[in-house]
C-alpha cells in the first residue's frame, strides 16, 4: 500500500506517558474483523477512549482538544504484544506519522516502517524532556528530521539523533515499499527455491 | 567455510538468506507460511491492486481459527463480519490454489496446533504467519515468528521477507521440576524474571535438561510464549523426542526423504563454544506453579506469594498502580483464595492433548464449582478426537464440564466467547492485557493444573494441594 513520503515533520505532539502500551490497547481484537483497510483510526485506543456506551472518556488524551499533532509520544516498550498490523494502521489512519518512545516492540516497529510511520527511539532522559515540554506547553512542537536522523524540541533547541537502517530510510523518504524490491529479484529467489530441501 | 562454532539459530538463519542488503535487512526465504482469516484479507487485496500473484501457493496453508464460533460450527456463522472474513479466506485460498482447512474440516483448528500435528512444521525450517505466537513452531528447531500483513503480502508474492538478523540469547533451565510445575509455569517464570521487554531484539534458544526432558507439547507451550518477553521467537534443538513426534504424521517426509531429512536434522544444534549475545541460567527447583496478578504476562509470580509492592517491580509506579487498579487487586495481598468467575482452558499455548490430560487429572472425581463458568476448548479437531478417545470427555462430563469446538475462542475474544467486564478468569492462554478476553475482563494466566484447581474450588488454589490429596 502506498504511503506519503517522509522527510521532515514539524508538529505538535500527543503525549501518552504510559509504559508497555500493547497492541490490544491500540486496537482491540473485536475491531479486526474488516476485510479492507478502512476506518481503523476511529477505533484507535478504543477502550481507553470510549466508555462502554460509546461516550468519550473525558480524561483520555485523544479526547482532550488541547493536544493535537502528527506525532504520538508513548512510554517505554510501546507496541508490545500481537503482530496485528492493524495497530499501525489505526495510528496512521488517525493521522499520526511518527511515534516517539524510549523503546519499541520489534514487530510493531517493523510494521510501522512498512506502512510509512517513522518510529523514533530516544533515550529515556530525552523522552522525559519531551513530556515536560508538552506539559509546559501543549502546542510545543517537535521537529523530526529523517535525512539527518535527528529529533528536536523546537522551543528549547535540544535535540537527539536516532537510528534507522539505510535501506528503510531510503524507502521512507521515497515512499517505496519492500514488495517492489522483492518483485524485482524474483529470478534470484526462484533459483534459491529450487535448492531448498523442503 | 569458517570453522567457527555457530548456534542453532545461526545455522538455520544463514541457510535462508537469499541476499544481504548493505546497511539493511536480509532478504529471507520462507519455507512454510500459515495464514488465517484475520490478517490475510488486506494482503490479498494488495496482490490484486498490484496485479501480482502467489509465487509458491504450495508453501502456504490456510486455516480458520481466530474468529470461529466454538459451538454449533455446522450452522452458518451468525456474526456477518466474521462470516465475511471466513468467506474471504476461503475465496482467496481457492483462487490462488492454497490448501484451506476451513470451519468444519477434519483438520481444522488453531494454526499453531494444526501445523505441528499434521507434520507441516519440521526442524530447520523458516515458518511465518500473521500471528505473533508463530514462535510456537520453534519447539521443533525451526525459526518461526509472527509477521504483519504487509509481510504476509510479501511472502505470498515472493516467498521472502526483509528481516534484519536479531541478536541471540540462550535461556538455560536445569534441575528437576517439582510436583505440579508444568511447562507453562516454566515460561511464566522466565517471563517474570526477564519482563515483557527483556528479550526484545533477540531470538531465544532454550537449553538445559528441563527442556531436554520435556514433551513436544510442553516445548511448544514454552516457545509459544517467547513473544511475551519481547523475543521475536524461541527455539529448542531437535532431538529424539522431536523425531519421534514427527515420524508418521500426515505431511512428514517418508522413506528415503525421511532418512535424508533426519540426517540433516541431527546437525541442528548449537556447537560447543558458540557465543550468545546474552545468556541466563535458572534453577528448576526455584519454580512454583505460577499465576499472574497484573495486565502483562511479566506480572506473574509463584502462586503462594503475595502481590509485590511497586518498589519491588521495574517500571513506573503510575503504570503499576493503573494495572492493579484495573485488576481490582492491592499490593501485599495473597492470590490464594481469590474468588474467580470463569475458567478458560484452550489456545495455542495450552490447547493440546497433554493440557487436557493435566486438567482432567485434577478434575477427576471432583465437581465444577457452582460459581464458575468454564470454557473447555480443544486446539483442533484432532485434539478433540483424542479427548474423546482417551476417556477425558467422560471425566469432564462427570464433573460438570462441557467440551466446546476448536478455535482461538476466549484467548482473544473475537468471537462470542468474551469474559464480561469486571469478571475474573483463570486462563491457560498467553496474554492478560486489559480487555484481551473482552472489554473490562480480568485475566489470570496460569497452567492447566492451576486452571483445573480454580475450576473445582471456585477460588485461586494451589494445585499441589489437590494433587497430594488424590
Ligand atoms: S489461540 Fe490466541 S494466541 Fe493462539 S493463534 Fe489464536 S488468538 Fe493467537
Amino acid at each position: 500500500m502506498a504511503y506519503d513520503k517522509f522527510t521532515i515533520l514539524k508538529s505538535s505532539a500527543v503525549p501518552l506517558p504510559i509504559e508497555n502500551v500493547d497492541t490490544d490497547q491500540i486496537i482491540p481484537a473485536r475491531f479486526l474483523k474488516a476485510t479492507k483497510r478502512e476506518g481503523f483510526g476511529d477505533n484507535l485506543f478504543r477502550d481507553w477512549r470510549y466508555n462502554g456506551d460509546d461516550t468519550p472518556k473525558q480524561d483520555f488524551v485523544l479526547n482532550n482538544p488541547i493536544y493535537s499533532g502528527k506525532i504520538l509520544v508513548g512510554g517505554h516498550n510501546f507496541g508490545s504484544g500481537s503482530s496485528r498490523e492493524h495497530a499501525a494502521w489505526a495510528i496512521y489512519d488517525y493521522g499520526f506519522r511518527c511515534v516517539v518512545s524510549s523503546f519499541f516492540a520489534d514487530i510493531f516497529k517493523g510494521n510501522s516502517l512498512n506502512i510509512g510511520i517513522l518510529p523514533v527511539q530516544v533515550s529515556p532522559e530525552f523522552l522525559d524532556k519531551i513530556f515536560q515540554a508538552i506539559e509546559a506547553d501543549p502546542n510545543a512542537e517537535l521537529e523530526v528530521n529523517l535525512p539527518e536522523q535527528s529529533i528536536q524540541i523546537v522551543a528549547t533547541g535540544e535535540s537527539e539523533s536516532f537510528d534507522i537502517n539505510g535501506y528503510k530510510k531510503h524507502n521512507l523518504m521515497n515512499g517505496f515499499d519492500d514488495i517492489d524490491y522483492l518483485q524485482a529479484m524474483k529470478q534470484e529467489i526462484s533459483e534459491f527455491e529450487t535448492e531448498r530441501i523442503y | 567455510m569458517s570453522n567457527q562454532a555457530s548456534t542453532l539459530f545461526d545455522k538455520v538463519w544463514d541457510a535462508h538468506v537469499v541476499r544481504k542488503i548493505a546497511d539493511g535487512p536480509d532478504v529471507f526465504f520462507i519455507d512454510r507460511h500459515f495464514i488465517h482469516e484475520v490478517t490475510s484479507p488486506v494482503a490479498f487485496l494488495g496482490l490484486e491492486s498490484r496485479n501480482i500473484g502467489v509465487m509458491y501457493p504450495e508453501r502456504t496453508f490456510a486455516t480458520a481459527d481466530h474468529n470461529t464460533p466454538t459451538i454449533n460450527q455446522h450452522l452458518p456463522v451468525a456474526d456477518p463480519l466474521s462470516a465475511n472474513q471466513l468467506k474471504a479466506l476461503e475465496t482467496n485460498s481457492l483462487k490462488y490454489g492454497i490448501s484451506h482447512w476451513g470451519l468444519g474440516h477434519a483438520r481444522n483448528g488453531i494454526v499453531h496446533v494444526v501445523g505441528p500435528e499434521n507434520g507441516i512444521t519440521l526442524p530447520g525450517m523458516t515458518i511465518v504467519c500473521g500471528d505473533s505466537h508463530t514462535s510456537t513452531h520453534g519447539a521443533f528447531g525451526a525459526i518461526a515468528f509472527g509477521i504483519g500483513t504487509s509481510e504476509v503480502e510479501m511472502v505470498l508474492s515472493s516467498q521472502c521477507i526483509m528481516q534484519p538478523k536479531p541478536k541471540k540469547m540462550r535461556v538455560n533451565v536445569n534441575g528437576k521440576l517439582g510436583l505440579g510445575v508444568t511447562p507453562k509455569d516454566v515460561t511464566l517464570y522466565i517471563i517474570s524474571k526477564l519482563t515483557t521487554a527483556g528479550a526484545t531484539g533477540y531470538f531465544v534458544e532454550y537449553a538445559g535438561d528441563v527442556f531436554e526432558n520435556m514433551s513436544m507439547e510442553g516445548r511448544m507451550t514454552v516457545c509459544n510464549m517467547s513473544i511475551e518477553m519481547g523475543a521475536r521467537g524461541g527455539m529448542i534443538a531437535p532431538d529424539e523426542t522431536t523425531f519421534a513426534y514427527i515420524n508418521g504424521r500426515e505431511q512428514a517426509p517418508k522413506g528415503e526423504k525421511w532418512d535424508k531429512a533426519l540426517a540433516y536434522w541431527k546437525t541442528l544444534k548449537t556447537d560447543e563454544g558458540a557465543v550468545f549475545d546474552k545468556e541466563y541460567h535458572f534453577d528448576a527447583a526455584d519454580i512454583e506453579p505460577m499465576i499472574t496478578y497484573g495486565t502483562n504476562p511479566g506480572m506473574g509470580q509463584g502462586i503462594s506469594k503475595s502481590i509485590p509492592t511497586s518498589d519491588q517491580v521495574e517500571g513506573g509506579k503510575a503504570t503499576y498502580d493503573k494495572s492493579l487498579n484495573y485488576m481490582g487487586f492491592h499490593e501485599n495481598e495473597s492470590m490464594l483464595g481469590k474468588k474467580i468467575d470463569y475458567v478458560f482452558i484452550g489456545s495455542c499455548t495450552n490447547g493440546r492433548i497433554e493440557d487436557f490430560r493435566a486438567f482432567a487429572s485434577i478434575v477427576k472425581g471432583r465437581k465444577k464449582a457452582d460459581n464458575v463458568t468454564a470454557w473447555v476448548v480443544p486446539g483442533s479437531h484432532i485434539v478433540e478426537a483424542q479427548i474423546k478417545e482417551e476417556g477425558i470427555l467422560d471425566i469432564l462430563t462427570e464433573a460438570g464440564f462441557e467440551l466446546r469446538q476448536p478455535g482461538c475462542s476466549a484467548c482473544l475474544a473475537m468471537n462470542d466467547d468474551k469474559i464480561p467486564a469486571g469478571k475474573y478468569a483463570v486462563s491457560t492462554s498467553n496474554r492478560n492485557f486489559e480487555g484481551r478476553q473482552g472489554p473490562g475482563a480480568r485475566t489470570l494466566l496460569a497452567s492447566p493444573l492451576v486452571a483445573a484447581a480454580a475450576a473445582v474450588t471456585g477460588v485461586v488454589t494451589d494445585p499441589r494441594e489437590l494433587l497430594q490429596e488424590a
